[in-house]
């Protein structure tokens, strides 16, 4: 795993470490359900609302309920600021942390309805998706919606040759040798399956494979976490 | 879920006997709690809750051309959006006027009071001059959002440090900071903000007894001059009434603005604190 | 009596592993397994396993007793808003006879509370009825909310909890399965006081003797409020 320029990482970590994780449920008192999720520094806060009969109407389902996700980053979550409205970006992690989630939410006793899930970020450094798939999965579990199991999710990257865990953002920067790759993945947290999965960088197949065993693995990890925290619910 | 003529008229009822449905006196304030350095690529950010209210606010700068008629002072642009994830009453889209309406008196209130010496933020006169950006995010409305997004305002502002500007390259060295703050007033602005419900004037209601509103009047103070005024909600105010509030709020200024000071101080001393853990 | 101290479930987490088990609601079968489908208390009575919710939207069932709000008034009954994810309709046939149909808005008007039952359940929506004795307009009072999956707790065995706090308050108390609770007192205080015991007994659903903890809540707030009256024994001991 180790071979190439980059032997160290820029925290200290072990290759295979994520940053330390906190999560806690119950966060937003207005929402049905809601969490918050971080890896070191990025923090992810997602709120669940639903299901409840939506509107319009020509958009309801009767078959079952719909999964409706809204991702966003605070503007001051940034080195710069971003300004505030949903960018392209924040389109698309909308679109693809829905197909995240979807697989395992179970809404075939609520046609007609809606849940709506809202994740922000209130501080980023990077993996901010996987963060807010985390958050999201909690607060989904958090409001009683029906789940066939959780999602978990993580970020695993290739600096140069050496593949690692839950990047940061000075590694997305990486530039020495084959440069950066940055892989977002998440995983149903029993049955193992992918749900979630987007690359950038340069990367040939089997080390793709590598990387996906080892974001596997620290998804179980995350599920732990997530398991301890729902369980520790006081209220 | 709507609420309900019966709490409606309950809440008249109460407010005639001088009582809430919290048990709180008509000009009580909840429990507050004030962290800072919430957010950190943020200049300075704050997270102030009031009950079960939320407020998120952060500071970020950028050195820009000033004004042509304010050609040696910094900037202040004050925005806040009602995100769906605070209540079930907000929708995704561009800021209503609930929204604008909050984030323009925050800004006036902190413009209007001169909390933001923005003669000290000027680099160059005419050329550069910095602009602080302060945005304000609603985290759980359970009512009163607005003076919570002021004191919000204030502990963000002054938890804020002044970036690194490179003078050769004329450009902002985003995620440094110098060991300056933002330079601001000693007395800090507050909202307060009096609700008409019937008969009676409340502070700081919930949200049931903010739909129960019928007129609202909204204070900013600062030491003992008041800044920023603003009536909204479709009643009327008898002019005595009127004049109680604004007696009212200079008292309120006296008994909390210490308090809240000395909160906001403790809390950026907190988080320098655990910086360094 | 102590309340059985249950453990807390995840969706996914295998929850009973065996053909003999039968899954309950929230949970569902995978192979020799018992899968949990909802975050909450596991339950096992007899054979069948299910999942207690902790949380979660109200999930209207035929027979409830609801409190409702008019939302809005059609040619022939109120929809109204019963808290669930279901379009809710209380047809003027489901009211009393004396209901003229010409003017709906005389009798219930938007914004007013309702006490009524689930009729009926059909993925089309929910019809409501106010046809049984003691439905119908509620006046005066105050309306609190709790979540819905607390009720069996503020309602407890055979009604027992909801009564002790009704005797102990002296007010009137119709609680919804829909979690909305209506109070009315003698006086401000004495609703206060209901309100604040029924949100003492939906805060600690985990803690056990539940019962007795209330029964102290309720001693210690009538103490405060001077209101203790010689129910003590014969003896007359105070």
């Amino acid at each position: 795993m180790s071979e190439g320029s980059y032997k160290k990482r820029f925290d200290g970590r072990k290759l295979d470490e994520t940053r330390k994780i906190k999560a806690e449920v119950g966060i937003i008192p207005n929402a049905d359900g809601s969490a918050m999720f971080s890896f070191g520094d990025t923090i992810a806060i997602a709120a669940v609302y639903g299901p409840k009969v939506m509107h319009p109407q020509h958009n309801q389902n009767p078959e079952k309920g719909t999964l409706r996700v809204n991702y966003d980053m605070l503007t001051f979550s940034v080195t710069e600021r971003k300004k505030p409205g949903p960018s392209r970006r924040s389109q698309e992690i909308s679109k693809v942390t829905e197909w995240a989630l979807e697989p395992v939410v179970m809404l075939d006793d609520f046609p007609n309805t809606v849940v709506d899930v809202h994740i922000t970020i209130l501080q980023a450094n990077a993996s901010t998706r996987c963060a807010g798939i985390n958050a999201a999965a909690l607060a989904l579990a958090h409001a009683g919606i029906p789940m066939k199991e959780l999602v978990c999710s993580v970020s695993v990257g290739k600096m140069d040759k050496t593949i690692v865990v839950d990047v940061i953002k000075e590694e997305e920067d990486y530039e020495e040798g084959e440069g950066a790759t940055d892989i977002a993945m998440s995983f149903t947290s029993n049955s193992g399956k992918l749900t979630h999965l987007q690359l950038d960088g340069n990367i040939s197949a089997k080390e793709l494979k590598e990387a996906i065993e080892t974001g596997k693995k620290a998804c179980k990890e995350i599920y732990e976490i997530q398991k301890k925290t729902l369980k520790s619910i006081k209220e | 879920m709507i609420v309900s003529n019966l709490t409606k008229n309950r809440i008249h009822d109460y407010l005639k006997e001088g009582k809430r449905f919290d048990n709180r006196g008509l000009l009580d304030y909840r429990n507050l709690t004030i962290e800072t350095g919430i957010s950190k690529n943020a200049e300075g950010s704050a997270r102030v809750r009031l009950g079960k209210t939320e407020v998120v606010a952060g500071v970020k700068m950028n050195v820009v051309e000033p004004y042509t008629d304010h050609e040696d002072e910094g900037t202040l642009i004050t925005t806040l959006e009602l995100m769906p994830l605070a209540s079930s009453k907000f929708e995704s889209g561009p800021p209503r006027i609930e929204a604008i309406e909050m984030a323009r008196i925050v800004d006036r209130t902190v413009r209007e009071s001169k909390y933001i010496d923005f003669k000290k933020l000027s680099i160059e006169k005419g050329e550069k001059v910095w602009a602080v950006m302060l945005d304000l995010f609603p985290m759980n409305d359970d009512g009163n959002l607005l003076d919570v997004a002021c004191v919000a305002a204030v502990a963000a502002l002054k938890d804020a440090k002044i970036p690194v500007f490179d003078e050769e390259t004329g450009k902002v060295k985003f995620g440094e900071w110098t060991d300056k703050k933002v330079p601001l007033a000693k007395d800090i602005p507050l909202l307060f903000t009096f609700h008409k419900i019937g008969n009676s004037i409340i502070l700081d209601p919930v949200v049931e007894e903010e739909e129960s509103s019928d007129a609202r009047l909204s204070i900013g103070i600062i030491g003992g001059k008041i800044n920023a005024l603003q009536k909204g909600n479709a009643e009327s105010f008898e002019l005595n009434n009127v004049y109680e509030i604004l007696e009212e709020s200079e008292k309120k200024y006296k008994e909390m603005s210490k308090k809240i000071e000395e909160m906001i101080d403790k809390a950026i001393k907190k988080s320098k604190e655990n910086k360094n853990d | 009596m102590t309340e059985k101290e249950r453990e807390i479930v995840i969706p996914g987490e295998i929850i009973k592993e065996g053909d003999d088990y039968l899954p309950g609601e929230g949970t569902r079968r995978e192979g020799k397994n018992i899968i949990a489908s909802r975050f909450g208390l596991k339950d096992e009575q007899n054979r069948l396993v299910r999942i207690i919710p902790l949380s979660g939207v109200y999930i209207p069932r035929r027979g409830n007793l609801v409190i409702g709000t008019v939302a809005d008034i059609s040619f022939n009954g109120w929809m109204m808003d019963i808290n669930a994810p279901y379009s809710s309709f209380l047809p003027v046939t489901e009211c009393p006879r004396f209901f003229k149909k010409d003017d709906l808005a005389e009798y219930f008007g938007i914004g007013d509370l309702i006490a009524c039952k689930v009729d009926s359940v059909k993925r089309k929506g929910v019809d409501l009825t106010i046809m049984p004795r003691g439905l119908g307009k509620l006046e005066d009072g105050m309306i609190i909310q709790v979540n819905s999956n607390k009720v069996p707790r503020v309602i407890g065995k055979e009604g027992s909890m909801i009564s002790m706090i009704k005797e102990a308050t002296g007010c009137e108390i119709t609680i919804g399965q829909n979690g909305l609770v209506w109070i009315k007192g003698n006086s401000v205080d004495d609703e206060l006081f209901a309100k604040e015991t029924i949100m003492f007994v939906t805060e600690k659903s985990f803690v056990d003797g539940l019962t007795e903890k209330t029964e102290k809540f309720l001693e210690e707030g009538m103490k405060k409020r001077g209101k203790i009256e010689s129910a003590r024994n014969e003896e007359g001991e105070i």
